[in-house]
């Protein structure tokens, strides 16, 4: 056997991107235990408490970081297909199985802990995405190969929310548009996709008879500038017919929404009255909780209004609050600079990638991660919907904490190799 | 492929723009923005009160004259009520109201300014009695707390005007002074409004958090922010219990004003207004109602403090000062002499006099209260040729006048008191045009009456100043602060203060003239055995039936009661005036008295009645 450093699991490491990781998960202990702190169970390792409980996930979780180092990372190549599908197969059989939670069908439960095999769904996404955008013969530009990517997102999307009624979960596929625009996808179709969206907003906030209007002299002074040509007319036309309807379909549709979902919208909008003691409630006394963090916070267990149930799952979505609250502005701005130190971190790791297959996964992994942050401290500061999505790192749970250590320490092997084979 | 690289800056400039645009978002509401800092106190922290005790009163022996008894405000916070078992019934019996009451007392709760999430009072001021019934099934009643209050309570049930009385913070109080919130308790009149910071003590705050449903989570930053409330001082007063309540007996059934005083400290030793009422009735929860009774009175206004708010013709009291003027100015001496026809001669018997020897001294004159010798004495001071011009001689004649603290406020610590008045010469230019009146215009003024004006703490004030030969501490009624009598804000009270007219010996012709009336004169029935003492008797033109005026100190060397009374409607000075304060008098010098005769005359007297049915006769 040749023995020499070559062979460690630790050989070529990015201790940059562990030592954030590390840093994260401690810190978002420590602010799990802030927000669920009572004088009763003071003791940080209290098993009964949700901090005694995160800090078996995080002992496990370095577990299952060490064991996806071991692992040949051949692995992860190889078996791309097959993980994807055996969480496919897990997802759809958990509504089933499976206890209903607050109205989720996602959860497995053992005894007093609970596993979400959604949340594991992202990073098999992100290997067989990985997988099938680096085989040579593959372009992405090629519009069938765009149709079957796009159905790998959709279809486990489609299973978490529908049949397992976790919005949060499933509207993070839609992170890996970023990976899709890394290795080729037209500009045209996120243009268009960009487009579309703020017609959409625009439906919702202005009149629809103005909208049309303006759309209608766009169109006719976009004629001014191009050839006059019968192909031309024709197109620009349709575009405007297209978009009118999409303004059309979008007051309609806003019109069949159930309540819960019209006033979420509405929240996120500022549209009409918020009542802030039912609809408004969440994101105002986030706000609440922030803001009274002051520059420099309230300090460590001094916070008053996520430690006293003002702002409603303060360990989990909403535990940037008591970050905002305890550590002010100074805290909560070096959380942000943290995550979004390690997700370009994690950019220019992937784009150092000889092997396609490590750059896809690379960048599936920020994307994710990016995502994850954008909603999740954007609502709190009433920037983004409310939807409920975790914190990378932070919010108190198992399954997050194992999908996202899964998802980054894949990562960290396939890194460490980089310098061998192109696979 | 190259170009395709050239994508990740694109990437990372979108990340990077949301980072950046989160932490100019975080700045702004952690920083700039205090709503969010305000919101959360004001969710998160439960401000309570601690109300102090409110400081006793004492009388100068220590007698205890106001102390405080518990009640018990009932708070509502009409949120937490709950909606589908609050058992209405049950409560209404509880508190025994009906349920209109109820419903009535809720919606006040919640309508402005009150609000379902405020606190307020629902029923105020329960007996510790009704307390103790309601407080063991309280608890049933979520929603509903008690605050304990205290009220003033008044064993001897005397001296209401001098005390004052307790009354609610309004909102122009609050805005005035933001220590107080609105109900509040704070002294309205009297000496707990004079004395109110000290009285009050300060309230205690502590700072409770409180979780989303309310419920009490332990102090903030343990109590690093709270305040321990300071019990109010309690105050030592000049007034003795036993004379002014016996004070008050005599005055029963009189309109006036009777004030004593200890000319060598202006120790107010009792002040009565008559008709007084019972402290008592404007504590508790039948204050409103017995308030509105009192105030129907029209004819004795048992709230209206005569002795410092109402403004009385000073009659023959200031002929004592125009004798002291006309000495210090030297246009008269003791042997001076001057007739009299039933009037002052010079103006065809105008001012009227009433029939007596003539002509007279200066002694005589102040024993029978001569009218014409005064109007003389007035006529010679102003019209004093060594000041050339009548004018200037007024002038010096209403400046001396002033420095005897008439037409000017004592400065006293009694609540509200009126300036009396001393016209100025602007004011009759006024009235009669810039050069055209002299001494006779206003004659009368040297008889005490025309504009001038006094009230019964100056008029008592005048006696002390000539039994002490010109000098006077300005009239109070607390001594000592928390047993402290060197408290700075009773520093005021023993500064000395010197008239105009500094020779005793003019003051010495004087009280011999007011000894002379009770030797032999207007006041000689009502001596003293073994305590020779001075006086004057006298009776203010009235519109109706004179004001009958007495004014004395005792005894007549070293004296230690100077006592200025004065009876609406009582006719001659010695026929109520003077019989009252010779009783108070021989109660406060010997503690007994040996006129049971005048005292049961006094006590009988009933002139209120009498002036009812005056009309009734008449018809």
């Amino acid at each position: 056997m040749r023995q020499n450093k070559n062979d460690s699991i630790f050989y070529n490491i990015d201790w940059i991107t562990v030592l954030i990781y590390v840093v994260l998960v401690l810190m978002g202990w420590a602010n799990i235990y802030a927000a669920v702190y009572n004088e009763e169970h003071y003791i940080i390792t209290d098993i009964s408490q949700k901090y005694g409980k995160q800090m078996i996930w995080i002992g496990t979780a370095f577990l299952i970081a060490l064991i996806v180092l071991i692992i040949d990372e051949s692995f992860y190549t190889a078996f791309a297909y097959v993980i994807y599908g055996v969480f496919m197969v897990l997802i759809i059989a958990v509504p089933f199985l499976g206890r209903e939670v607050k109205g989720s069908r996602s959860w497995f439960r053992f005894g007093d802990f609970g596993l979400q095999p959604a949340e594991f769904m992202k990073f098999a996404t992100n290997l067989a995405i990985a997988k099938f955008l680096s085989n040579q013969n593959i372009k992405i530009a090629d519009y069938k190969n765009t149709i079957i990517t796009l159905l790998m997102l959709f279809v486990p999307m489609v299973i978490i929310m529908k049949l397992q009624n976790e919005t949060g979960l499933a509207i993070v596929f839609v992170a890996f548009i970023f990976t899709l625009y890394r290795e080729g996808l037209s500009v045209n179709y996120l243009l268009l996709g960009f487009l579309a969206a703020i017609l959409f907003i625009l439906a919702l906030l202005v009149n629809n008879i103005v909208l049309f209007a303006i759309i209608g002299i766009l169109c006719s002074v976009s004629l001014l500038f191009i050839k006059r040509s019968r192909t031309n007319l024709f197109l620009i036309a349709v575009i405007g017919i297209v978009a009118c309807g999409m303004v059309k379909g979008t007051s309609t549709i806003y019109e069949h929404l159930e309540p819960h979902q019209k006033i979420r919208i509405d929240v996120l909008l500022g549209r009409g009255t918020v009542d802030l003691k039912k609809e408004g409630y969440n994101v105002n006394q986030a706000k609440i909780a922030i803001g009274s963090g002051g520059f420099a916070g309230k300090g460590f267990l001094h916070g008053t209004q996520t430690k006293y149930d003002f702002v409603p799952e303060q360990d989990t979505d909403f535990i940037f609050c008591t970050v905002g609250e305890e550590w002010g502005f100074l805290g909560s701005s070096l959380v942000i600079i943290l995550q979004l130190t390690l997700i370009i971190r994690i950019i220019f790791m992937a784009e150092r990638q000889r092997s396609p297959f490590s750059r896809i996964y690379g960048y599936g992994v920020a994307s994710v991660l990016f995502f994850h942050l954008t909603i999740n401290v954007g609502m709190t500061i009433g920037l983004a919907p409310v939807i409920g999505i975790p914190l990378p790192f932070f919010s108190y749970g198992g399954s997050s904490l194992w999908s996202f250590t899964l998802l980054l320490f894949i990562f960290i092997k396939l890194d460490s190799h980089r310098l061998q084979i192109l696979r | 492929m190259n170009q395709l690289g050239d994508r990740k800056y694109l990437i990372i400039g979108v990340f990077m723009l949301v980072g950046l645009l989160f932490i100019m978002r975080l700045f702004y509401i952690q920083v700039i923005d205090d709503s969010y800092k305000l919101d959360a106190n004001n969710q998160a922290f439960r401000y309570k009160t601690e109300y102090p005790v409110r400081g006793y009163i004492y009388d100068r022996n220590n007698k205890l004259l106001v102390y405080n008894e518990a009640a018990y405000d009932l708070i509502v916070l009409p949120k937490n009520i709950s909606k589908t078992d609050f058992d209405t019934a049950g409560f209404c019996e509880l508190l025994g109201m009906t349920k209109e009451t109820f419903i009535k007392k809720m919606k006040k709760a919640i309508q402005a300014p009150n609000s379902p999430r405020k606190e307020s009072i629902f029923e105020k001021q329960l007996s510790p009695k009704d307390y103790a019934s309601i407080q063991e099934r309280l608890y049933r009643y979520r929603g509903f707390t008690v605050q304990s209050r205290t009220l003033r309570k008044y064993p001897f049930k005397i001296a209401a005007h001098m005390l004052g009385y307790i009354g609610e913070a309004d909102k122009s109080t609050t805005e005035r002074d933001p220590y107080y919130k609105e109900g509040d308790y704070l002294g309205i009149s009297g000496i707990e409004k004079t004395y109110e910071k000290a009285l009050r003590g300060k309230k205690g705050l502590q700072i409770m958090m409180v979780d989303v449903h309310n419920r009490e989570k332990g102090s903030y930053m343990n109590g690093m922010y709270d305040t321990m409330a300071i019990p109010g001082k309690p105050l030592t007063t000049t007034i003795d219990a036993d004379l002014q309540l016996y004070a008050e007996q005599l005055m029963a059934n009189k309109i006036g004003s009777v004030v004593a005083l200890d000319p060598r400290t202006g120790e107010i030793l009792a002040i009565v207004t008559s008709p007084t009422y019972d402290p008592n009735l404007l504590v508790g929860r039948t204050r409103n109602k017995n308030f509105a009774e009192l105030s129907k009175d029209s004819i004795g206004k048992p709230l209206f403090n005569r002795s410092t708010m109402a403004s009385y013709p000073p009659g023959s009291t200031f002929k004592l000062v125009m004798a002291l003027i006309g000495l210090n100015e030297g246009v008269l001496t003791a042997s001076t002499r001057y007739p009299c026809a039933r009037g002052f001669p010079p103006l065809g018997g105008r001012p009227k006099c009433h029939p007596h020897g003539s002509p007279m001294d200066l002694v005589g004159a102040i024993g029978t209260s001569c009218n014409s010798y005064f109007s003389y004495v007035f006529k010679s001071v102003i019209e004093d040729k060594k000041y050339h011009n009548v004018y200037k001689a007024y002038a010096n004649w209403r400046e001396i006048a002033t420095s005897f603290c008439l037409g000017t406020k004592t400065g006293s610590d009694l609540a509200n008191e009126l300036r009396g008045n001393v016209p100025s010469i602007k004011y009759y230019d006024k009235v009669f045009g810039k050069g055209s009146w002299k001494a006779s215009t206003v004659i009368s003024l040297g008889i005490g009456q025309n504009e001038l004006g006094i009230t019964p703490l100056q008029n008592a004030n005048l006696v002390a100043i000539i039994a002490n030969k010109g000098w006077y501490y300005t009239p109070h009624i607390v001594k000592a602060i928390n047993n402290n009598p060197n408290d700075t804000t009773l520093a005021r009270f023993k500064v000395k203060h010197f008239t105009d007219i500094k020779d005793t010996s003019i003051y010495n012709k004087v009280i011999l003239g007011m000894a002379k009336a009770v030797e032999a004169g207007t006041a000689a029935s009502l001596q003293i055995e073994g305590i020779p003492y001075c006086a004057k008797t006298g009776t203010a033109q009235n519109s109706g039936k004179d004001h009958s005026v007495f004014v004395c100190f005792a005894p007549k060397d070293e004296p230690q009661i100077a006592i200025g009374i004065l009876i609406e409607n009582g006719g001659w000075g010695s026929s109520y005036a003077g019989p009252i304060a010779r009783l108070m008098m021989e109660k406060y010098l010997k503690g007994k008295i040996t006129r049971p005769d005048l005292e049961k005359r006094m006590l009988d007297a009933d002139l209120i009645r009498k002036l009812n049915l005056v009309p009734t006769t008449n018809r």
